[in-house]
This record gives C-alpha cells, sequence and structure tokens, in this order.
C-alpha cells in the first residue's frame, strides 16, 4: 500500500494517535476527559510496544499504567469533584510565566536531544528480546541486583506512604 | 493465510455467539435457580419451562423508552455500557475451549488467540473492565451512580491484588508458563491444579466473585442504600448491556477457573477413555468430548455462583474491604510461599 508495509502503516497511525491523545490530554478542559485520553494514549503506547514483539511489556502496561494508576487518577479526581466553577482561574501574569517556564524548558530539552546519537532500535517484529522468557532471564540473571533494588525502593514508599496515612487519621 | 483467516473467523463468531447465548441462559437459569432455592416456580410462562423467558426480556430491553439524562456528558455515557460489554467478551479469546481438532492434515486449536502471557493479559482485562463501571457512573451525573463507580472500582483494585498473587502461585505449580492452553494441557495427566492449589482456587474463587460484582460482593449496585448504582440513571438496552455484561463475566471467570484449577477439558482417566473408544488425537470425537466436559464444569461454577448469591446476605462495606485487604491478600501471600516450598520439594523448581 503506498509502497509502505502493514507494520510501517499500523507504526504512523499509532504514533499519530498517541501524539494525539497526548495533545487532547493537555488541551481538554475536563479533568475526567483528560485521563480518559492518557489512558487513550497508553493504549496507543502499547500498541507500540507489540509491534516491537514486546507482548509481555504491552500487556503490562495496559494492566499497570491503565488497569490501576490510571483508575486510582480518575478515582481520585472524581471525588474531588473539580469543575469548572470551583477551580480557581489563573490570572494572566501566572499564564505568562507558566509559558515562558514551559518554552524555556522546550528549549533545554531540544538542546539537549539534538545532538545525541540516535539509537539504534530493534526491528519491527523480529526482536525476541521483549518476550516474556528473555525478559525475565535478563532481568534475574543480568540485571539482578538492580531489580532487588527496585523492588526495597518500591516497597520503601509503600511503606512510606501508609505512614504518612495513618499519621493524618489520627491528628 | 486465506484459510488462517476463514478458521479465525469462524471460531470467533462460533465463541462469540457461545457467549452471549451462555449469558442470555444464564439469566433464565439463575431465576429458575432461585425459584428452586425460594420453592417457586421462576419463569414459566414465555414457552416451555419458562425457556423463551431470555428473548422475551431482551425484547423489552429494546422496545423501552431510551432516556439520557441531559446534564450527563452524552457520549461518555452512551459508551460506558459498550466498553463494559466489550471488555467482558475480551477475555473469552484466551480460553482453550476443547483439544486441537484435526481437519485434513492441520491441527486446529480451539482457542481464539493463544496469547503467550495469556495470564496477565486476562488481568489486565479485568482491570480495564472497571472503566465501563466508572465512565457509566459519572456521567450519568448522579451521586448514588457515582458512589456506585467508586464502590465498583475500589472492590475491583483491592481484589485484583489477592487474584494476582494467587495466580503467580498457579504458575508456579503449572511449570511456568503464562499461556492459558498450556496451563490447561499440562494437566492433562489427571492431576488438576486445584490438588496442589486448594487454598489459592479458594481465594481466586473468592476474588472472582468480587470482580463480577455478584452476590455478596455486589455493593456496586446495592439496591437498599444507592438506588441500582452505577446503573441508576441507565434505561432499555444500555441498562440491558449492563446486566448482560455481568453474566458474561461470570462465564468467562467460571470458565478460568475451570481451566486453570479443574483441568479444563481435561478429566480424569481421559487417555483411557479415548484408547477404549479406538479414538487418536485430533479426532472431532475427542474435540467434542472435550468442550462437553469443559462445559459441564463451567455450567457448575455458574450455578455455584448463583447458589451463593442466593445464600448469602450481601456484605457491609468495611467488611469487604477488610476481607480484600486483611483477609485474603494476606493468605494469598502464605499461599505463595507455601506453593514455593512445596514446588521445591516435589522437584519443579530447580536452583
Amino acid at each position: 500500500m503506498l509502497g509502505y508495509t502493514i507494520t510501517q502503516w499500523l507504526f504512523g497511525i499509532l504514533s499519530f494517535m498517541a501524539i494525539m491523545f497526548a495533545l487532547m490530554v493537555v488541551f481538554t478542559r475536563n479533568p475526567i476527559h483528560s485521563v480518559l485520553y492518557l489512558v487513550l494514549t497508553f493504549f496507543c503506547i502499547a500498541g507500540h510496544y507489540l509491534l516491537m514483539n514486546a507482548q509481555f511489556l504491552a500487556v503490562v502496561h495496559i494492566a499497570v499504567y491503565a488497569g490501576a494508576i490510571m483508575v486510582l487518577f480518575l478515582f481520585v479526581i472524581m471525588l474531588m469533584n473539580l469543575n469548572e466553577d470551583t477551580e480557581p482561574q489563573k490570572t494572566m501574569i501566572t499564564k505568562l510565566i507558566a509559558g515562558v517556564i514551559g518554552g524555556l524548558f522546550l528549549l533545554v530539552l531540544v538542546g539537549a536531544l539534538k545532538g545525541t546519537e540516535q539509537l539504534a532500535i530493534t526491528k519491527y517484529g523480529y526482536s525476541e528480546a521483549g518476550l516474556m522468557k528473555n525478559l525475565g532471564r535478563v532481568l534475574f540473571k543480568e540485571y539482578l541486583f538492580p531489580f532487588e533494588i527496585v523492588s526495597v525502593l518500591l516497597l520503601a514508599a509503600l511503606v512510606g506512604a501508609i505512614m504518612l496515612g495513618k499519621k493524618e487519621a489520627k491528628e | 493465510m486465506a484459510e488462517f483467516i476463514l478458521y479465525k473467523s469462524i471460531i470467533c463468531v462460533v465463541i462469540f455467539a457461545l457467549s452471549l447465548g451462555i449469558a442470555a441462559y444464564s439469566t433464565w437459569w439463575e431465576r429458575k435457580f432461585a425459584g428452586l432455592l425460594q420453592d417457586r416456580w421462576g419463569p414459566s410462562r414465555a414457552g416451555w419451562w419458562g425457556l423463551l423467558q431470555p428473548l422475551a426480556d431482551g425484547g423489552k430491553m429494546l422496545w423501552k423508552e431510551e432516556i439520557i439524562p441531559n446534564v450527563s456528558n452524552k457520549f461518555l455515557f452512551v459508551i460506558a455500557p459498550a466498553l463494559f460489554i466489550v471488555t467482558a467478551i475480551v477475555a473469552g479469546v484466551l480460553i482453550p475451549w476443547a483439544p486441537d481438532l484435526k481437519i485434513g492434515e492441520t491441527f486446529y486449536s480451539m482457542q481464539i488467540s493463544d496469547v503467550n502471557v495469556g495470564v496477565i493479559f486476562l488481568l489486565g482485562v479485568t482491570s480495564i473492565g472497571v472503566y465501563g463501571i466508572m465512565i457509566g457512573g459519572w456521567a450519568s451525573n448522579n451521586k448514588y451512580s457515582l458512589l456506585g463507580a467508586i464502590r465498583a472500582s475500589a472492590q475491583m483494585i483491592s481484589y485484583e491484588l489477592a487474584m494476582g498473587i494467587s495466580l503467580i502461585a498457579l504458575i508456579i505449580t503449572a511449570g511456568g508458563t503464562l499461556s492459558f492452553s498450556e496451563i490447561v494441557k499440562a494437566q492433562d495427566a489427571g492431576v488438576a491444579n486445584i490438588v496442589w492449589q486448594p487454598l489459592g482456587f479458594l481465594i481466586f474463587f473468592v476474588c472472582a466473585l468480587a470482580e463480577t460484582n455478584r452476590a455478596p460482593f455486589d455493593l456496586a449496585e446495592c439496591e437498599t442504600e444507592l438506588v441500582g448504582g452505577y446503573h441508576t440513571e441507565y434505561s432499555a438496552f444500555k441498562l440491558g448491556l449492563f446486566l448482560f455484561a455481568e453474566y458474561i463475566n461470570m462465564f468467562v471467570s467460571s470458565a478460568v477457573m475451570a481451566g486453570f484449577y479443574f483441568g479444563g477439558y481435561n478429566f480424569p482417566f481421559a487417555a483411557e477413555l479415548y484408547q477404549a473408544l479406538g479414538l487418536e488425537t485430533g479426532d472431532w470425537q475427542i474435540s467434542l468430548i472435550g468442550f462437553l466436559v469443559y462445559f459441564t464444569k463451567v455450567a457448575i461454577f455458574i450455578t455455584t455462583f448463583m447458589w451463593i448469591r442466593w445464600t448469602l446476605p450481601r456484605f457491609r462495606y468495611d467488611q469487604l474491604m477488610n476481607l480484600g485487604w486483611k483477609t485474603l491478600l494476606p493468605l494469598s501471600l502464605l499461599n505463595l510461599a507455601l506453593t514455593v516450598v512445596v514446588e521445591f520439594f516435589r522437584g519443579n523448581i530447580h536452583l
């Protein structure tokens, strides 16, 4: 089709959708809609993982990000009941400052990424690295120590969060 | 390629129709079974033994007036039931319904897709399932709906943890595979996983009840507190889809339990029986018998779900959360530890 393979078409469509939904996350007024657009973005990214034959990563991405984290986001936003009436209106000067800072950040990012050499991306659909078996081997053999450190870090964060939550309840 | 597409299309259509048919007749059986338990008839007017009742119900849902609250977000309001039923059906793609069928020289698996990370896929789909309820509850712009939606999502998130951990223990027992068909195949020696995972199965079963929002965990639609819960504002076929999806969920989770813990299409002395009948691997008779066996197990599970619904009263919300976090989660961790020890002594884990 027009000189492109199906994979390339899928890549193009998924990328377009991912970027569009990501923009919608920022531009939509309603926070609930933002969350839902973000979920759609995650689905598009999971599609990219599938194209790279990283099935495990794709499914975990959906289960963890779309299925757990975003549900919690949605949960909190629904409970806070944000809408345009109760939201504090920002003044022009805040918006201006935010714009300048955002622009500067973009400049820094572009400057930092411009000179970097392009990473060699594994060819779509052929790599076996993302399959569960290979990923598990690499994680538990070559990167066992960092893996354990990360889990301890997560545990510490978990315990910390519970402690913070408990302290508030007592007061 | 064309043959592959044809075969996959046929199996997709068959399994889709099967899910819908089973869900429809689950509603009939639920009412009939409730009648049995409460010493009354249940549906008996539409057709012989009330067998046309699902059609009558469906027709009623279709022709009722549809009301969309005009302050709600219309798009999300309409999309929510569809989302809910789609996620309910999607989990069904993993289920291997029967032993492979041989036509000509090729073996055809009786499964839509053998995802090699099937178990995680299943967890992912279950966790996506909550969006239908949440979006529906929120878009209704009604306090009761919102409360129902929040209850449902909190419940699903809480019970997913214990469910996931009990599945890890199952995977260890099943020999480290995440593919549904391989988990079922590994049980064909005659020993079902339930023998090594009794506690894991119990945890999974309770979590499945909670994940499908069935009694005694149906707090999301608790009539006495929340009117109709998350589907208070829904009418006509949208309400029908929500109710229908619950039965599909029940069907799929029954099939998952029957496959994971009770051997799916395998049964004791299957090989001997096939040998006595003179059947070879791939014969259609084997597939048929396997399918019927699987189906019987699923039917038993669905009936158990209903039996529980008409026997146990509803939990209180704090009891629900306590059960999930303080009982099932530690129990599932204990089960995981026990499984590792047992499997080590069985020689299935190599250091």
